[in-house]
């Protein structure tokens, strides 16, 4: 049965080009209080356009009404739980909103002087600070803008790193569990990927490693917990194999949710790794970003991290551009900085003990998920599950139902789906983290609506296999989209 | 929840992870604070830095007023905390927009596509470039030096282990334009693309259609790299270019210390499968119904992999939203006239100071000290209220002495005579010779 939603009315709306109409206006600008330029006169008339063809022309209502009714048209973390896998989709606290609008903040040019900037790079510095202490590590940059960002950021310091020891190596190690942004990382510094096959518990396997790590392997690129949700438990010892070799772990801190105040991915022997502030700090996800790429590193790899680095002199905080082993920019300015403010709102709001209480909670969470849900799907591995739980569609695809109807089913039952068909490695993947944001009863109806759907897949199959039933749009063709791409709006000949 | 999950306590959830890696120490971080402590801790590193100052920086950074609506709209919940649209059932408010802005981007800048958003201009340089290589087959990359310093360096960063060798070329001393004859000299059968910035990092309209013949001749694309959209509202969009790669911060993005910004890259239809980032495409639902979906995933990395186009994955989503909603207020006409009023305000600024370039520009130019240090002149300024220009000796040696002024819409009268007095205020009794 179906608690959690009931239909309602929604509004039409047509593109914004389709309601435009000539002379139409939502702006003011105040009068001119300097004289007027003729534009073809100061830049020459032909570097002057004519006009923006077909740009819109809406009134204020027309234009908020217009984003309102878009709006009405997405589920959000707003509307309830968003348990999509490796996204850690918690709850983003509006207090975050609030202070990095703060005018001092906001309004800060990249460029106006230190002497006016103290308040902004101290935001950067305790951030950086607080960063180090949560991994375990020595150094942080806040530069990289995302995720995938962070990672190019991280092999770039590694091949600059085995450069000053004379030889960058060739190729980086990355697990068949692995998220896609990692091999394409590993591509753009230069470096070949070879695929390490997981073992069958989901993890790493020591022995499969320790043959594939030569002189040749620059790094392992480990995510952990993993894409199937379980600690890497041999850890120490993958680290231990690589080093021995010469070779950097990085690790890829997508799942640093599950980790926050019980270990330290600098005590298990990390060399190099990101974070996703819009995951595991709670900055809004947007609809695709903004995010930030921390960037966390030991001592020998720190005098490569980006320029600038930020130093203390005289009680001063001044920007340090002299930094010859630097592997140079990976973006203008200092970073997503708008980000980090919220970053660190969310840790000043839960504190250490705050922050450990949330993983074990995310921990919890995903557990208690797990517990209900193994009668009706099977579990992908037996190992223990940290902060999300990875289950196959293998019972339901049998009566024809697979990972991706039963997604579109969920959103009938009032939620967003979880993480369809990743990790690679498990077969019609359902991959579910709760995060810890998720009250008791709002897991009870998910848990309650995943088992109707298990029942409704013996019973009737093909009402699932044509989910979604109450969305505005049925399924989407993706086919066609991709087949003959309309990715424009255009005025009609 | 425990006793559901057979465990006792909750350290039992975590019982797998081997003791030796254990954390047995709470971390080192204050105890949790109240919202109220939260947001006065803020207030007060906003008041550590400018406040109340006028400022004549621009540099890849603009002030322009945000209307209100575009924190109203980006503020909803349905926006601020939905996902990546990959499930667009449920995300058709998101996968709309995302269409209208790739429209808008293509409307501004004369191409035919346009991605979902990049990092920023700055890393949207690299990427065109790497496009470029994978259009041609070629590896060499000219750049401007008229382009905004740290987009090169970035640009560098990226190349690096690429192998993509990147090579400067010149501007031309008086008019502050590419030098095309240096342009040409460069120019080879190896060169993949030719970039240049319009307005370019010292305020002048460069002359894109020269330089697009010019890298056309040689087989190269040329990619036309913009930092200050708002031009676009009035100058002739680069049509010439192949690919245009621009950054959007003038479109209602808070300064914010630098970022988040949202980058943009445009290209023309036949390039389209080279093009790096998200995608949203018009198409139809079961019962007919028209839609929009993510597409074209196959050049990218969850599906490519190591062969992708790019690694990026999450960029700007929410910050495009908000340039989409500015673009949708200011409109057809708001645009050209915010742009009218940039160009108004800056040649007001401009008129009888010591000019260091000819060329034309929209709303920043660079100044002469004159005799005087630029860090002087600021420091003068400073005490009047005002930040004045960035001193530009800081990448060009060639240009010490003078500094890189910007006046929007924003930028008041007064203010700007108080920077015109300083500025043409000969230095009293011994002059301080330019370095």
């Amino acid at each position: 049965m179906v608690r959690k939603v009931s239909s309602h009315i929604n509004q039409n709306e047509s593109l914004l080009f389709e309601m435009s109409s000539p002379g139409k206006k939502g702006y003011q600008l105040p009068p001119l209080d300097v004289p007027a330029v003729d534009a073809a006169e100061a830049l020459g008339a032909e570097n002057v356009r004519r006009e923006i063809e077909d740009f819109p022309e809406v009134s204020e209502i027309e234009a908020i009404r217009h984003f309102t009714r878009l709006s009405t048209w997405n589920y959000g973390i707003d509307l309830g739980l968003f348990p999509l896998g490796s996204c850690t989709m918690k709850y983003n606290p509006r207090v975050n909103e609030a202070v990095a609008r703060t005018e001092g903040l906001a309004w800060a040019h990249p460029y106006q002087p230190e002497s006016l900037s103290q308040g902004a790079m101290e935001v950067i510095a305790v951030l950086e600070q607080a960063l180090a202490e949560i991994t375990g590590m020595d150094a942080v940059t806040l530069q990289p803008a995302a995720g995938a960002h962070g990672e190019l950021t991280g092999i770039l310091l590694i091949r600059a790193y085995l450069e000053s020891l004379g030889n960058p190596r060739k190729k980086i190690l990355v697990p068949d569990s692995a998220h896609g942004t990692n091999p394409a990382t590993a591509s753009m510094v230069g470096y070949g990927v070879e695929n390490l096959k997981s073992n069958d518990r989901g993890m790493v396997d020591p022995a499969v490693l320790e043959k594939a790590v030569t002189e040749d392997v620059a790094a392992l690129m480990v995510t952990n917990p993993n894409t199937v949700g379980v600690f890497e438990e041999e850890i120490v010892r993958i680290a231990g194999i690589l080093h021995a070799k010469g070779a950097q772990v990085y690790m890829d801190g997508a799942n640093m949710n599950a980790l926050v105040g019980i270990t330290r991915p600098g005590d298990f022997g990390v060399d190099v790794m990101h974070l996703n502030l819009h995951k595991t700090f709670s900055t809004p996800h947007g609809g695709g970003g903004p995010g930030a790429g921390a960037v966390a590193v030991k001592g020998h790899l720190e005098p490569f991290l980006p320029t600038p680095r930020q130093r203390k002199v005289n009680g001063q905080w001044t920007h340090d551009y002299n930094r010859p082993q630097s592997v140079g920019r990976v973006r203008a300015f200092y970073g997503n900085f708008g980000v980090l403010v919220r970053a660190l709102a969310y840790i000043m709001a839960h504190g250490g003990p705050g922050l450990r209480t949330a993983t074990l909670d995310a921990l919890l969470n995903a557990n208690y998920i797990r517990a209900f849900l193994e009668k009706y799907y099977q579990i992908a591995y037996s190992a223990p599950s940290m902060h999300e739980c990875v289950f196959s569609d293998e019972r339901q695809a049998k009566l024809g139902v697979r990972t991706g109807d039963i997604a579109k089913r969920l959103i009938d039952y009032g939620f967003h789906p979880y993480t369809v068909s990743f990790p690679l490695i498990v077969k019609g993947s359902l991959m579910i983290e709760p995060t810890e944001t998720e009250s008791k009863q709002e897991l009870d109806l998910f848990i309650d609506a995943m088992i109707s759907i298990a029942k409704e897949i013996e019973e009737n199959p093909e009402f699932v296999l044509k989910a979604p039933h109450s969305t505005r749009v049925s399924r989407v063709d993706e086919t066609a989209a991709a087949r003959k791409p309309v990715l424009r709006w255009r005025a009609a000949p | 929840m425990l006793a559901a999950c057979g465990l006792e306590s909750p350290d039992q959830l975590y019982r797998q992870l081997p003791e030796d890696v254990l954390l047995k120490r709470p971390l080192a971080i204050e105890p949790g604070k109240s919202e109220y402590e939260i947001v006065d801790y803020f207030r007060a590193r906003g008041l550590e830095n400018a406040n109340g100052y006028a400022s004549f920086l621009g540099a890849g950074v603009y002030y322009h007023y945000r209307p209100v609506l575009v924190d109203t709209v980006v503020s909803r919940g349905e926006f601020l905390t939905s996902y990546t649209p990959y499930q667009a059932e449920i995300a058709q408010g998101t996968l709309t927009t995302i269409f209208e802005f790739q429209t808008m981007i293509c409307q501004l800048t004369g191409m035919d596509v346009a991605n979902a958003s990049m990092y920023d201009g700055s890393s949207a340089v690299p990427e065109a470039a790497m496009m470029a290589v994978r259009v041609t087959g070629r590896d060499r990359t000219l750049i401007s030096r008229a382009v905004h310093p740290e987009y090169r360096e970035v640009l560098r960063t990226y190349a690096k282990h690429q192998g993509m060798p990147v090579e400067d070329f010149g501007y031309v001393d008086s008019t502050g334009g590419i030098d095309l004859e240096d342009l040409e000299r460069k120019l080879n059968n190896q060169t993949a693309a030719v970039i240049i910035q319009s307005p370019n990092f010292f305020g002048v309209i460069e002359k894109a259609k020269a330089a697009a013949e010019l890298a056309h001749k040689h087989g190269a694309l040329l990619i036309v790299v913009f930092t200050e959209a708002v031009s676009l509202g009035l100058l002739e969009p680069p049509r010439d270019a192949d690919i245009v790669a621009g950054e959007l911060q003038s479109f209602a993005i808070p300064p914010s210390y630098g970022g988040p910004f949202a980058g943009i890259i445009a290209t023309k239809e036949k390039y389209l499968r080279q093009l790096p980032g998200r995608l949203v495409g018009e198409t139809k639902d079961s019962e007919g119904r028209r839609a929009f979906c993510l597409t074209l995933s196959t050049r990218e990395q969850h599906i490519r992999r190591e062969k992708a186009t790019s690694n990026i994955c999450t960029n700007q989503a929410l910050i495009a939203l908000m340039a989409t909603v500015y673009m949708t207020v200011y409109g057809k006409q708001g645009l050209r006239e915010l742009a009218e009023q940039n160009l108004a305000k800056a040649h007001y600024l401009a008129k009888d100071l010591p000019l260091r370039f000819s060329g034309p520009f929209f709303n920043e130019f660079v100044a002469k000290c004159e005799g005087r240090r630029v860090a002087e002149v600021n420091e003068t300024l400073l005490d009047r209220k005002v930040i004045g220009g960035l001193d530009l000796g800081r990448w060009y040696p060639e240009l010490e002495g003078s500094m890189l002024l910007c006046a929007t819409e924003m930028a008041r009268r007064e203010a700007m005579d108080t920077l015109r007095e300083v500025l043409q205020t000969q230095p009293v009794g011994q002059a301080v010779e330019a370095r």
